[in-house]
């Protein structure tokens, strides 16, 4: 590999660690800082985790064991070495682990935040890996269609179909697909079914065929569109009429030069909306009652669990950074012109 | 009822208050007397006050759903009323309310003891005699010792923060416990004593009449000192009912099977005819309604009816509509006026409140007469004994308020031409915003203004309108709210609500509003009255007294529209709990 390569793969790594760390700054100030200036008291904070019925000294005590009485950078430096070393919270009963990675540790369930995650991060890869293959593959074999038959019946269908497929919202289509195809046909599983993958292949696949479709329906209309756009530029180029004259087959052509040169764009997207989705579909999981990181995040969220709401910002948060690195280093693979 | 509701985004019913019919009472109790008459012909109610399909065949797996999830599986540490009653299926506590429906269900009988507790030296002492042979899942014998652990254990707050308080309220406690993992070794025979292994003798502070309804909370349930594993026994509860425990996974779903250790033979009030039961945590409302209608689920663990979607559907299909229950509950929907804030410190102001509230807005806001409830004129629902219906500001022929009676309080309270005001809500309850527009409307009629203020759920009464130094500085008059009784019982239902001296600065109160110290003393005397009818007669005057004060302005009574699941058998509202009682079900086997 060239060493301008290395050094780009290289520096893109760092800027991705400092980026996770910035994140987690800023997340950590919103929950831990914010509410301080604010006028919040340690007591305040602490009374969330207390319990509604907790007596003025239980709050205190609450309070100091979670650390509410240090001023925030040494919070935050407690919560960065547990990131690395693990640490242990003393619940008066007992002494709960949080080992490394320690994103955090919820005083209301009694869990690490990170055993959460790592139960539910295969539940949104799941749906987010399996509709991002089906979306990419029809979006851009219809985007690439439309564009070699512009203005055919089959291009102003298909398109037509693609804007439906971008207005209607995802809560909407899950829903009624559910009513319909579930409790009416009984053709695909329930709501809430979910079978790991290395249990039985079949059946996760059962599970999860409804909620793909679903939501590749969403994003396949924008690839659609994107990929057509694209090919209806590339296709007008030069160096493609110069291919034809040189007598390659079309399919050779039309794939291999035409697509290529519109897949840069398709790409990035491609990557930001993957790493998006790896953080937690949250609208399809919740019409589909999936419990995946999405899910968790709102539950997190509408349960004032502060510790869960940050450990799944900055899990998701290392998705989108992760999916923008990978997507950065295909395009050396993809676009030759990068590699120069 | 400070149990906490699971509320979903749309039904406007929250039921985990145990529905007692009033005891000599007024007639208008809501549900029907139940005899315990069954029927096997679905029909709208048939669940009401009669058992459905009666049958003791034994077998299936009921399978249960939960929107949300439980507080806790810990005895210790749960507050949701629907945990009280599936508890019982894992977990025996010293009393329990009889499972049947209608008025039957009001009477306590034995569960754990022998009988109900005997009371002594005026009600301040009460023993307990524990059955013998009764095991643990382990096949240990439960002991008068694990009945004391386990109610001691729920004095530590900071471990199990979610269960009630009245055990540390009331019991002579030494000075400064805080519970055997905190204070070790420390002598708690002052409030409780097990003078040997089958007797439980509790010490109170003061006399209270209603200590039984103590003794049958899930707190009282046996737990081996030597299998407590602390904030962590939630994940595996040693059972001493018919069924123990198979999968536990914490937030996602946990199944019971039979606890072959259960003996039958100790045990009248459980038939255990399911072989277990699945519940799974987590699932939207929507796809819960889905899968009880399409038969997948039997039941909907918390409760709390089906959601608005569904309930337009099944209201106006008669054959969905067969298999719905729609029982009247123990639970308030109301507003608090709340007196820290002027010009509410004059009484005059609150009653112009009261004269000026359209009572059928309200009502359709809460969401009508069958998912919302019955229009409400006094504090006390018509399930607690005592309750005696009157109307002190009656609101016109039509219920939509009198404008000018309303208008005198306002002259008399200085404030003619009216004045401006906040009202709290919680964002999460789609109705408790309703209810606030509504009141918005009714009471822009007399030239009162009100401002919309909505806070999370989750911090409602510990960061905001529980919180009196909030509440006054924001403004915050008007507070939209609910109660649900712990149990059916004036106490039960009334003593988080009125008593002045649950109010804390620290917060976390659902009493915002009720200050006369002349309400506490009646509470304090109620409490101590060991004769029935006197203490009822007691419960009716303190709502009198509260809703002369008007520091309440009642809602409606709540009902809720229950789902029953296809194949369940022995289907009935347990008036206590105001929902189906699980330690009856069972499925029809094929």
């Amino acid at each position: 590999m060239p060493p301008t390569v290395i050094t780009y793969i290289v520096r893109r790594l760092f800027a991705a660690v400092v980026l996770l760390f910035v994140v987690s700054a800023i997340t950590f100030s919103i929950f831990f800082l914010v509410p301080k200036i604010a006028g919040g008291t340690p007591e305040s904070m602490a009374s969330r985790y207390a319990g509604r019925a907790a007596t003025e000294e239980t709050v205190k005590l609450v309070a100091d064991r979670l650390g509410f009485y240090d001023p925030v950078v040494v919070q935050y430096g407690n919560w960065v070495k547990g990131v690395f070393v693990g640490t242990q919270y003393d619940l008066g009963s007992t002494v709960a682990d949080c080992p490394a990675p320690c994103l955090g540790y919820s005083f209301i369930t009694r869990q690490p935040v990170w055993e959460d995650l790592l139960d539910r991060a295969p539940v949104t890869m799941s749906l987010a890996i399996g509709a991002a293959i089906l979306w990419l593959i029809a979006g851009v074999s219809i985007g690439v269609l439309s564009a070699l038959r512009r203005g055919s019946f089959f291009d102003r269908a298909t398109m037509g179909v693609a804007l439906a497929g971008v207005s209607l919202p995802i809560f909407f289509t899950g829903l009624i697909s559910l009513a319909f195809f579930t409790y009416t046909l009984g053709w695909t599983a329930r709501g809430g079914q979910f079978t790991p993958f290395s249990e039985n292949p079949g059946e996760w696949a059962y599970d999860l065929i409804l909620p793909w479709i679903t939501l590749a329906f969403l994003f396949s209309a924008q690839y659609a569109r994107l990929t057509r756009a694209g090919m209806l530029e590339t296709m007008n180029e030069d160096y493609i009429r110069t291919a034809r004259a040189k007598g390659l087959r079309e399919h050779r052509v039309v794939i291999k030069h035409g697509l290529r040169g519109a897949l840069t764009p398709i790409l990035t997207i491609f990557g930001l909306d993957v790493g998006l989705l790896l953080g937690g579909a949250i609208l399809t999981e919740t019409a589909f009652s999936l419990k995946g990181l999405g899910d968790y995040a709102v539950r997190a969220i509408t349960g004032n669990d502060l510790p869960k709401v940050m450990g799944v910002v900055l899990f998701a948060a290392f998705f989108v950074v992760i999916a923008n690195l990978v997507v950065d280093l295909l395009y050396a693979v993809v676009d030759p012109r990068v590699r120069k | 009822m400070k149990r906490k509701r699971l509320i979903p985004a749309i039904a406007a019913g929250a039921a985990f208050v145990m529905v007692l019919s009033a005891c000599g009472g007024s007639s208008d109790d809501g549900n029907s007397d139940g005899n315990g008459g069954d029927n096997t012909t679905p029909a709208f109610n048939a669940g009401v006050g009669k058992v459905f399909n009666k049958s003791d065949a034994k077998g299936g797996i009921i399978k249960m759903a939960d929107n949300g999830e439980p507080d806790s599986l810990d005895p210790a540490d749960t507050y949701y009323g629907y945990m009280w009653d599936f508890a019982r299926l894992y977990g025996r506590s010293l009393v329990m309310f009889k499972p049947a429906p209608g008025k039957a269900s009001e009477e306590l009988v034995p569960d754990l003891a022998e009988d109900l507790g005997e009371a002594s030296d005026e009600g301040k002492t009460w023993t307990y005699k524990i059955r013998k042979g009764i095991k643990y899942e382990d096949g240990t014998e439960v002991k008068a010792a694990d009945v004391k652990y386990g109610v001691l254990r729920t004095l530590d707050r900071e471990a199990f923060p979610n269960g009630p308080e009245y055990f540390k309220q009331f019991l002579n406690l030494p000075e400064g416990y805080l519970g055997p993992y905190k204070s070790k070794g420390v002598d708690t025979s002052s409030a409780i004593e097990t003078p040997d292994d089958y007797t439980v003798v509790f010490h109170l502070k003061t006399a209270f009449a209603g200590f039984n309804y103590l003794a049958m909370l899930p707190q009282t349930f046996p737990v081996p000192e030597a299998k407590d594993t602390g904030v962590n026994y939630r994940d595996h509860v040693i059972s001493s009912g018919p069924y123990k425990f198979d999968k536990v996974e914490q937030g996602k779903q946990f199944t019971l099977v039979r606890n072959d250790q259960w003996d039958p033979k100790t045990d009248k009030n459980r038939p255990a005819l399911p072989d277990g039961f699945e519940v799974t945590l987590n699932l939207a409302q929507t796809e819960i309604d889905n899968q009880l209608m399409s038969g997948d689920l039997q039941v909907h663990i918390t409760g709390t009816g089906i959601g608005s979607a569904a309930q337009s559907q099944v209201l106006a299909d008669e054959t969905s509509k067969e298999s719905a229950d729609n029982p009247s509950i123990a639970r308030l929907w109301y507003t608090s006026i709340n007196s820290n804030v002027a010009p509410f410190d004059n009484k005059d102001c609150r009653i112009a409140i009261e004269y000026a509230t359209d009572r059928t807005s309200y009502q359709r806001a809460m969401g009508g007469e069958i998912a919302g409830g019955d229009i409400a004129t006094n504090l006390l629902p018509p399930a607690i004994p005592g309750y005696k219906k009157f109307d002190l500001y009656p609101a016109g022929p039509d219920n939509k308020g009198d404008i000018e009676k309303a208008k005198d309080h306002l002259k008399k309270c200085g404030k003619p031409d009216g004045f401006e005001m906040n009202i709290a809500y919680r964002n999460e309850r789609d109705a408790e915003k309703a209810v606030a527009e509504s009141l918005q409307q009714s009471l822009e009629r007399v030239g009162i203004k009100l401002t919309l203020k909505g806070y999370a759920q989750g911090d409602y009464f510990s960061q905001f309108v529980g919180l009196p130094s909030f509440a006054k500085s924001n403004g915050l008059g008007l507070v939209v709210n609910g109660w649900g009784a712990d149990w059916n019982d004036g106490f039960g239902y009334l003593s988080q609500i009125v008593d002045s001296r649950v109010i804390r600065e620290t917060g976390g109160s659902s009493n915002v509003s009720v200050r006369d110290p002349k309400v506490d003393q009646m509470l304090d005397d109620a409490i101590a009255e060991l004769d029935n009818g006197k203490r009822e007669k007691l419960w009716s005057d303190i709502d009198r007294q509260v809703m002369d004060d008007a520091f309440i302005l009642p809602g409606v009574v709540a009902k809720v529209l229950l789902y029953r699941g296809q194949g369940l058998t022995n289907v009935y509202v347990n008036d206590q709990f105001g929902y189906y009682d699980y330690v009856s079900l069972g499925l029809e086997q094929k």
